[in-house]
């Protein structure tokens, strides 16, 4: 698959437009699947992930066709999404101060202030309370959470997809496991 | 459970994430055979990962493709200027020809030729290389003239390299980037301004 997008992303830059078409096409549902469930919004999350394609687009002669151009992709997404969030929570800096320490504190302070009535979670559906209850986490471990168990990427590469390094991955993922594990500790 | 070594816990993550040692299992297995409160940490973790794994693939809204075909930028400029000089090889011959005669063209553009760039905190400048460095993020526009610009970091704004090369393995650019070969560019506005001369030239000649 590498070797036709890097062919698609070469007949791109030399001025053919609609040769773009088929990498949206490649990796629509994946780009639209981490916005969705990061945003929790249909609405945004079209416009995000349409964002993420035209950024990609107008940027391309700046990919290194050595390197996975899904991982390029992905990390564009996951910024705008960032971004998204911080324009709606003008307090997001605060929090990412907060995350220095990095303790379960902001997610007790986030889950408890912000779940809905446990009977009303009780009657969701199936489908509807994973979105729930993914959407309940704390940004920083929402993203690590799909990027592992949704998008199923490997460590090292949502290590790269949010140049992050390694262990703080693994550090957000165990706590975003905690911090569901303590959400679902009545299912 | 107040009395389990708080590094159980962290051995069933590493557990989770299939990277433990072989000591560390040993350990887990050996505390988790005797605690109950561990084998049901253990379980609820387990069951956490099937939930989320549970999670249907979400559905791409219609015509998504399309719509982004749609909002992608027009080509640019430069295109359009190949395009017509593809279409125009004489009259462009001529009017190079009368731009390079023209010394005193050719003195005002050579005057133009030294590095400079924006000055935005956080920047770093070596030689004729603009960095902006790994970790900072520059809030606003950068123009660099007759010279590179390494993005390592993050930048909140558009970038313009006249006469230069943009380097970034990733795109951690909010704003448009452009290149622009200011002697081509240069040219097609003298071009455009010497478009009478460059008429007369030709009529003269034909
Ligand atoms: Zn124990």
């Amino acid at each position: 698959m590498d070797a036709l997008v890097n062919k698609r992303i070469k007949q791109v830059l030399k001025g053919d437009q609609h040769a773009y078409s088929d990498i949206v096409s490649l990796y629509q549902q994946k780009v639209y699947q981490v916005c969705f469930r990061m945003l929790n919004n249909q609405h945004e999350a079209e416009d995000i992930a349409q964002e993420a394609f035209i950024r990609a687009y107008t940027n391309l002669h700046t990919f290194d066709l050595e390197r996975k151009f899904s991982t390029w992709l992905f990390r564009i997404a996951t910024n705008l999404c960032i971004d998204r969030i911080r324009k709606k929570k003008p307090d997001y800096y605060l929090d990412a101060e907060v995350t220095g320490t990095d303790g379960l504190d902001l997610y007790s302070q986030i889950s408890s202030n912000d779940r809905l009535p446990e009977e009303e979670v009780e009657r969701m559906e199936l489908q509807e309370r994973i979105q729930y209850e993914i959407s309940c986490l704390p940004d920083k471990y929402r993203m690590v959470i799909i990027l592992k168990y949704i998008e199923e990427l490997p460590l090292q590469e949502i290590s790269d997809v949010l140049d992050m390094p390694l262990g703080t991955v693994k550090t957000r993922i165990h706590r975003g496991r905690e911090a569901l594990r303590k959400q679902l500790s009545n299912l | 459970m107040s009395t389990c070594p708080e590094h159980i816990v962290q051995y069933m993550h590493e557990y989770l994430d299939g990277d433990i040692s072989r000591e560390h299992e040993q350990e887990l297995r050996a505390h988790m055979q005797n605690c109950k409160d561990c084998q049901k940490h253990m379980q609820e973790l387990t069951s956490t990962i099937a939930f989320v794994k549970s999670a249907a693939v979400i559905e791409v809204p219609p015509n998504f493709v399309e719509q982004v075909m749609q909002r992608l930028p027009k080509r640019k400029m430069r295109s359009g200027v190949q395009r017509w000089l593809r279409r125009h090889p004489f009259l462009v011959a001529a009017a190079m020809f009368c731009i390079f005669m023209s010394a005193s063209l050719f003195s005002g553009y050579k005057n133009d030729q030294e590095f400079s760039v924006t000055k935005q905190p956080n920047l770093q400048v070596e030689g004729q290389t603009v960095i902006v460095p790994e970790g900072k993020t520059v809030k606003g526009d950068i123009v660099v003239k007759n010279g590179d610009i390494v993005v390592k970091g993050a930048v909140d704004g558009n970038i313009t390299v006249i006469n230069g090369k943009y380097m970034a393995s990733t795109a951690n650019v909010t704003g448009q980037i452009e290149e622009v070969d200011e002697v081509f560019e240069w040219l097609w506005y003298k071009i455009k301004s010497n478009a009478k001369s460059a008429w007369s030239f030709i009529d003269k000649n034909e």
